[in-house]
């Protein structure tokens, strides 16, 4: 198969986004602002005014805390950049979306199908995984600036919301489609067929886990 | 007399090159590993690993945005004395690990556990962690940092001896499966495996096996190095690659270290050190001579000795 490369707005429109298909290389170009755990709780549990007018200015949620530094003159030194794992925010991305109406969720793993269809379709979104994982080099090549950094005194710099404004910034993956498809679980189900002969010979343990499972079909997450 | 501030100005060069630069035994490893796999999706993937590597060392940034959590493996000589002894050391391990995170800079990744209290500078309560090691002879001080990263790809299971080498290769499978899926242990990994020991130690030992032995290393029990060279074959016959996606290449390489255990158990660990397997080492000697490396060669005869007594004229005679 042959691998697609598509340049992406970080305020897309419904046809681009409708466009992408599974396994597509993204670039993106724009506002992106990273938000997790810290800034889930902060904006919906404790209620605090979200500081950027969303969507307008940006539609991308990262899932990342940046290799980064605030100077002491307030300006910033940004390293590296990767996502960190996404299945862990489920909890708060479906009211995160309908508020902020993100489109492009960007981080490590995706979610799962059930996801997708739940809230990320209803909401014309898509999730882009980062590659590797890491390439935080040349992810960090893409940030052309930082825009701003919000929270960081009340939720530390791993945890802030960075602004940061990218230029053709990727590689990107394309995980999940409008018709609320995973890559990831393509790719399960294709390796799934393989593992009985590969744990031929071996047996279940003496002692038992509680909660484990043989069925090999099974995912850690969610 | 080794001066502490030659052992803080290595610290913090240590600090930057295992965040910047990949060990050579793991990049060779992966070069060979991208030559083989044909997956149309981790083939890109490891492409673009590889670009990765190349943009953080030009460009002089961290190569992932996980930097990790930094540590240190201190090992020294039977004749090693520091200036200040051990606690100016540890200072000077800590002032390296906070002034290296805002100059390289590192992700201040350590937080208190409960208050998330976060320092912006990856020091804390226990952080960070410095173990020690020492040689039998020698005037030196080795200095390892490894920036492990990641919160998968790790387990522990307690195993008995009727579980046998088919347990073991179970759940050595099962562990690869699990975190392999969606790529959450960052593979293709160095993987290691702890045996026996008690829960902790058995940690330690995997831990240890991942990222303080090279791609391409060995124990040096035959019988172990046989198993290492099955089970990285065995990882890379599930058919699954880089980010979980189908593929060929999801162990560079398998260490296994293992340690004496109670005559019922047999504990046992996995580890994967991933595709940014950060790990710089330097040993400085008393005169000021300060050699860098990439192979922590941890595990010497004396480190893993079974016997009572280390004769030091086996040792000249090696």
């Amino acid at each position: 198969m042959k691998i697609r490369e598509v340049t992406l707005s970080t305020t897309p429109t419904a046809e681009a986004i409708a466009d992408l298909r599974l396994g597509d290389i993204v670039y993106l170009d724009g506002l992106i602002y990273t938000a997790r755990e810290g800034v889930y709780m902060r904006a919906l549990e404790d209620q605090a005014n979200i500081p950027m007018e969303l969507p307008s200015q940006s539609a991308a949620n990262f899932h990342c805390s940046p290799a980064a530094v605030i100077r002491e003159d307030g300006s910033f030194d940004l390293g590296a950049v990767t996502a960190t794992a996404s299945f862990r925010f489920a909890k708060w991305l479906p009211e995160w979306m309908a508020r902020t109406g993100a489109r492009l969720i960007i981080g490590k793993g995706g979610m799962s199908s059930k996801d997708y269809k739940e809230y990320f379709v209803p909401n014309g979104a898509v999730y882009l995984s980062t590659v590797g994982y890491g390439t935080g080099a040349l992810l960090g090549r893409g940030v052309e600036t930082v825009e701003a950094v919000h929270w960081h005194e009340e939720l530390g710099i791993a945890q802030a919301m960075w602004v940061i404004r990218a230029r053709r910034m990727g590689p990107f993956i394309v995980a999940s489609n409008m018709q609320g498809e995973c890559l990831f679980e393509r790719e399960n189900a294709k390796i799934v067929k393989n593992l009985d002969r590969v744990y031929e010979g071996t047996k279940p343990a003496v002692l038992k886990r509680y909660g484990e499972t043989d069925d090999r079909s099974d995912e850690v997450i969610g | 007399m080794i001066p502490i501030h030659l052992i803080q100005q290595t610290a913090e060069t240590l600090m930057d090159k295992a965040a910047i630069e990949i060990p050579q035994d793991y990049l060779d490893g992966l070069k060979a590993a991208a030559k083989t796999e044909d997956g149309d999706l981790s083939s890109f993937v490891l492409q673009a690993m590889l670009e990765n590597y190349e943009a953080a060392k030009e460009d002089r940034r961290a190569m992932c945005g996980d930097t990790g959590v930094p540590r240190w493996y201190v090992k020294m000589g039977n004749e090693a004395r520091i200036e200040g002894g051990p606690v100016a050391l540890e200072a000077a391990l800590r002032r390296a690990t906070a002034n290296a995170t805002t100059g390289v800079p590192l992700r201040p990744n350590r937080v208190h556990p409960l208050w998330r209290t976060d320092h912006n500078n990856n020091v804390g309560i226990g952080a960070p962690e410095i173990e020690y090691g020492f040689e039998p002879q020698g005037e030196w001080i080795d200095l390892i940092t490894v920036h492990k990263g990641g919160l998968f790809g790790t387990d522990y299971r307690m195993l008995f001896p009727s579980d046998g080498i088919q347990g073991i290769k179970r759940f050595y499978l099962d562990s690869l499966v699990a975190f392999g899926k969606r790529g959450l242990a960052c593979q293709p990994a160095i993987i290691g495996i702890g045996l026996g020991g008690s829960k902790d130690t058995c940690m330690v030992l995997g831990k240890r096996a991942s990222v303080l032995r090279t791609v391409g290393s060995r124990n040096s029990d035959p019988k172990i190095a046989a198993m290492e060279d099955d089970f990285k074959e065995l990882g890379n016959s599930i058919g699954m690659g880089a980010m979980g996606f189908v593929g060929k290449n999801m162990v560079i390489d398998c260490n296994i270290e293992v340690g004496y255990c109670h005559t019922g158990g047999m504990q046992m660990s996995v580890h994967a050190f991933c595709l940014s397997s950060r790990r710089a080492v330097a040993r400085i000697f008393p005169d000021g001579r300060v050699e860098h490396r990439t192979d922590p060669d941890w595990f010497t005869a004396y480190q893993r000795r079974e016997g009572i007594e280390w004769e030091m004229g086996l040792e000249a005679a090696e």
